[in-house]
């Protein structure tokens, strides 16, 4: 599905953040990413998720290139990657509901095509008596799963998360993975990008891990 | 999600319950009373309209549009204005008597009436009778004047009708000196020519006011459009990230400022057009006498003028708009 090929990145001027970068995202995997704060992790994700091109290597994308994509075709492709942000980025003025049926809306679907879907979702996820309630009265703990269902909504073929489980507590936090376990064994591709050993520790998955801008990995 | 997504059931994957949030807004909101942050389900607009900065551009553009209003209206009333009194002078003109030695004044000027009346292009000719001249002369002479002791000229007041060209000043000239020789016919041209000038530059300097009114408005809207998408460039960013195209994303914001454009052209527009209103209405309401029905008729303008307010109000909406646009594009290549 992914495949990066001694991908290396650097902003501007500066030293690499990334170098010779190379490994593979299957079907139906499920992954850590991890590694010290600042070692490149967030930027990895970022190239995941085509936000950013590399400056040199080959990524490759449901087959394509990340280099030659348009405009238009990195939207249709990001429809097919979910993300979960550290700060959830939610939209402060739209409710629960509105917030999760985003990738629905921007698809240009009418709301009662999806009204069913994105309530199940929310009940799904918890969520189900909070869907009408703007983001700034949700909890951390909420807010982090409304993240989470906004990036399911559209079933993503690949979901990426940056620090779920960063802003909740222990017991949330195995919720939270119990969740993307569930959604790993319906067929979705995961990579959680964490540096919480205990949290990775609760599942034995493969382990990309990320220093000083290289990248390892542990099958 | 159905189909994909099995719904954890009891021993599998339960879903996480609601935890608590120490903010009182959240309490609040659990206590049944979320009036202030709850809202039943429904399509808010994407781009979030009741903003701080959203209400700040609705003001800069309501306040500019009014003074681009008010500077149109100024140029269309100076405009019209000038052409009036330059008009008023073209059409009319006078023929002088000046009395002299054994000459029959009131024969001549009846035979100048006359001669006016039979020349092509001139609609009516009257002699002022020696009341409405010495009223003329009154602010020199004073009041009980007799002319019969004065020297002073009689006046033929010509109207010329609007098919009048110089070819009629000319052939009523030609009468005059042929039929009465004391006669002479001034036909304005010199005040003509200096109120032309006068109109010409008057306008000129409005032009001018007019041509950089509109370079400030369209540069303070500008300035502040790009300032408000700016200021939602989060709402560009999320909408970037969950897989909407560039040209949905812009669509987004252009629509939603082009209203934004619209409500504060439409309050300036409609305050520059309600004061042209009132200024053109309200001295005959308030039954003002004719001098102040003067000054404050200066502000009168007409449907070119109106036209002139509309169309800068329109123009200034879609300023808003595009800028938006071209804002929203620059963000999106900065966030790629």
């Amino acid at each position: 599905m992914v495949r990066f090929e001694n991908v290396g990145l650097r902003y501007g001027m500066g030293p690499e953040v990334l170098r010779d970068v190379t490994f593979g995202i299957p079907p139906h995997s499920f992954q850590f990413l991890t590694g010290p704060s600042g070692a490149g992790k967030t930027t990895l994700l970022r190239l995941l998720f085509l936000s950013l091109r590399p400056t040199r290597g080959l990524i490759t994308i449901f087959g394509r290139d990340a280099a030659k994509l348009a405009p238009d075709e990195t939207a249709a492709l990001r429809q097919r990657i979910g993300i979960v942000f550290q700060d959830f980025r939610l939209l402060d003025h739209l409710s629960t509901y509105e917030n999760v049926a985003l990738p629905l809306r921007v698809q240009g679907r009418e709301e009662a095509t999806y009204r069913a879907e994105v309530t199940e979702l929310l009940h799904w996820v918890g969520l189900g008596e909070r869907m009408h309630v703007l983001p700034p009265v949700l909890s951390g703990g909420e807010k982090q799963r409304a993240a989470i269902a906004r990036a399911l909504i559209s079933r993503p073929e690949i979901l990426l998360a940056d620090e779920p489980t960063g802003n909740v507590d222990p017991s949330l936090a195995r919720r939270l993975l119990r969740l993307f376990l569930e959604l790993h064994k319906s067929g979705t591709s995961v990579l959680i990008a964490t540096h919480d050993i205990g949290l990775m520790d609760q599942f034995d998955a493969r382990r990309l891990v990320i220093n000083q801008g290289r990248l390892t990995v542990y099958d | 999600m159905t189909g994909r997504l099995r719904r954890p059931g009891a021993a599998a994957a339960p879903a996480p319950a609601p935890e608590r949030a120490g903010k009182p807004g959240a309490q609040a909101a659990r206590a049944g009373n979320p009036a202030a942050l709850s809202r039943p389900a429904g399509q808010r607009p994407i781009v979030p309209s009741a903003t701080v900065t959203a209400r700040a551009l609705i003001a800069v553009i309501a306040i500019m549009t009014f003074l681009a209003g008010i500077t149109i209206g100024a140029v269309s009333a100076v405009s019209n204005v000038a052409a009036e009194w330059t008009a008023d002078i073209a059409r009319e003109t006078t023929i002088e008597i000046r009395p002299g030695d054994g000459l029959d004044v009131e024969a001549a000027l009846a035979k100048a009436v006359e001669v006016a009346k039979a020349t092509p292009g001139v609609a009516d000719a009257r002699a002022l009778d020696p009341a409405a001249t010495a009223r003329l002369l009154e602010p020199w002479l004073g009041t009980g004047l007799d002319l019969a002791n004065l020297p002073v000229p009689r006046l033929v007041a010509v109207s010329l009708a609007a098919t009048a060209d110089a070819g009629t000043l000319e052939a009523l000239r030609a009468g005059l000196t042929l039929q009465v020789p004391s006669a002479s016919l001034d036909d304005h041209r010199l005040w003509a020519e200096r109120l032309s000038t006068t109109a010409h530059t008057a306008m000129a300097i409005g032009l001018a006011v007019l041509a950089l009114v509109a370079a400030a408005t369209v540069l303070c809207v500008t300035v502040a459009t790009r300032a408000a998408v700016d200021a939602a460039r989060f709402v560009v960013e999320v909408l970037h990230f969950v897989g909407a195209r560039d040209t949905f994303i812009v669509s987004e914001f252009q629509r939603h400022f082009l209203a934004v454009g619209l409500k504060g052209a439409a309050i300036g527009g409609g305050a520059a057009i309600a004061l042209f209103f009132l200024g053109s209405t309200l001295p005959s309401w308030l039954s003002f006498d004719r001098q102040i029905d003067t000054l404050v008729g200066a502000l009168t303008i007409d449907l070119r003028g109106y036209g002139g307010i509309v169309g800068v109000a329109v123009l200034v909406a879609l300023v808003t708009a595009l800028t938006s646009r071209a804002t929203v594009y620059r963000t999106l290549r900065g966030i790629s």
